[in-house]
């Protein structure tokens, strides 16, 4: 039986939705979007504005909101769970992985 | 289409100011708390605290030299007393001098050349009293929306931001653009991963590069320091609030940008020189973006926060626009309107936008904002070099 917590996905090739409430572990809540429906079971507890994954996500795949990438999965992400900073890597600004070397100039 | 009209200050540049501040224009640190203390003595003076002016040269030199010059001839500014030391890099008669061609009063007063700390607040208070009492004189006229030049700029962004207040001051930006005005888009850190949203906008190819331009050098500062760009940017109550990562940050903060051509890219505390949107290259850093926008020219700042921050100018209504009910009932003295109904459900984001629209007349016409009623008068330069 699904919930009444508010759910919003922006884009239909979105495989995240954010919680328009803070919604406890094991509700089951309902998100549409342009013509789609999932029926998804909440791991854990995503607080208001947070992300939860809408299908099975694989380490390595694109993260998408807005129908635009926003990350990449760092881990296996299963449907329901917390899509945040502990399971997403940003893509853009990684001076970390292009060039250790840590002065302020670069030098 | 109805003409909607705002009551301002016509300048003798042609420019159009929503304030009629007489500012006491500190140029270089030395000089700062003087200046604070003429705005303690004389009414309808305000002023800034901030550290630069000194031992900087090259570009970083010009565009903190630009920057004051910019506040100097912002509209909403009536007069200006500039306060020195004297032996600084960036000379008081220098900007004094640039600031007078826009054809405002602009008088000069050194901290060595006027006998200490004390001869230098007592004659900048005896010069502000005419000033204050010439600038009172002036009444208001109505003018069209087409000579406002509006700031957009969200901070303290959550996860609402791109969902409510931004897409609303996109609506905003749209009629702004379509009723003749010009709108600034700035914080190109906060753009990196909705670039090519913008570039596809641009009015021709030379646009297009340039934001690519803007773009690479901000990722490169970055690179060039071997850090991920998020350990300072989503900030750590970005993160708190439901954002991941700065493309998810960017893609938000876009909405606030409408749906109009990209007109130009223009620098850091540059006039914009076409009419519509504009993006200024500027930090996501939320005073060092407001400071460019205003000595750009820009008469109101609209200004989103999700998890709610004060930011203000000392010369330019920043109308704060709360994206979540929550931080809007908690902030209510920082934030001037509510956009958290439409993730309530209970308006749409035509019905806010007409209301951001409606609160940004009534504040160019005079109705003072929270974060000018509780003087929240922030300032601070994006340094591109090091102090010397």
């Amino acid at each position: 039986m699904a919930s009444f917590y508010r759910t919003i996905m922006m884009n239909s090739k979105d495989n995240v939705a954010t919680a328009l409430d803070n919604i406890p572990a094991g509700s089951v809540v309902t998100v549409t979007c342009q013509g789609k429906e999932y029926e998804i079971e909440i791991k854990e507890i995503i607080e208001f504005g947070h992300k939860f994954a809408v299908i099975p996500i694989k380490k390595g795949e694109d993260i998408s909101k807005y129908g635009e990438v926003i990350g990449v999965a760092s881990k296996d992400i299963a449907i329901g769970e917390h899509v945040h900073i502990h399971n997403v890597e940003g893509k853009r600004g990684r001076g970390d992985k292009i060039n250790e070397n840590r002065t302020a100039m670069g030098l | 289409m109805k003409t909607e009209q705002l009551w301002g200050y016509r300048r003798s540049d042609g420019r159009v100011g929503v304030r009629n501040h007489v500012l006491i224009l500190p140029t270089i640190v030395c000089a700062t708390q003087a200046a604070k203390q003429v705005t303690e003595l004389v009414h309808g003076t305000v002023s800034f605290i901030h550290q630069h002016g000194c031992a900087q040269v090259g570009v970083d030199y010009e565009q903190t030299f630009r920057t004051y010059v910019g506040m100097g001839t912002n509209p909403n500014v009536y007069g200006v007393i500039v306060m020195g030391l004297g032996c600084e890099t960036h000379q008081g008669r220098s900007i004094a001098q640039e600031i007078a061609k826009s054809g405002k009063p602009v008088e000069l007063v050194s901290i060595q050349d006027h006998g200490g700390t004390i001869g230098a607040i007592a004659e900048a208070a005896r010069i502000a009293t005419k000033m204050v009492q010439d600038a009172s004189a002036l009444v208001r006229e109505p003018f069209d929306i087409s000579e406002l030049i509006v700031g957009t700029e969200c901070g303290g962004s959550d996860a609402c931001s791109g969902l409510s207040a931004n897409p609303a001051v996109g609506y905003v930006s749209d009629m702004i653009v379509d009723k003749g005005g010009t709108v600034i888009l700035a914080e190109t850190t906060e753009l990196i991963g909705a670039e090519h949203l913008l570039a596809n906008r641009a009015v021709d190819d030379r646009v297009a590069k340039k934001v690519y331009q803007v773009i690479e050098a901000m990722e490169k500062r970055a690179i060039m320091m071997g850090v991920d760009i998020r350990t300072g940017n989503p900030s750590p109550g970005n993160r708190k609030g439901g954002l991941t990562t700065l493309e998810e940050k960017s893609l938000g903060a876009a909405a606030k940008a409408g749906t109009r051509p990209l007109q130009e890219l223009i620098d850091y505390a540059q006039q914009p020189t076409k009419k519509g949107l504009v993006w200024m290259d500027t930090p996501g850093h939320d005073i060092e973006q407001l400071t460019g926008m205003v000595a750009g020219g820009a008469q109101v700042v609209l200004f989103t926060s999700g998890r709610g921050t004060p930011t203000g100018s000392p010369i330019a209504p920043v109308i704060k626009i709360a994206t979540n009910t929550p931080m809007f009932e908690k902030m209510r003295e920082n934030m001037d309107i509510n956009a958290g109904t439409i993730i309530e459900g209970t308006e749409s984001l035509e019905s806010v936008g007409e209301r951001v629209f409606h609160e940004l007349l009534l504040t160019a016409s005079g109705k003072l904002t929270k974060a000018e009623i509780l003087k929240q008068y922030d300032f601070g330069i994006w340094r591109i070099g090091p102090t010397f």
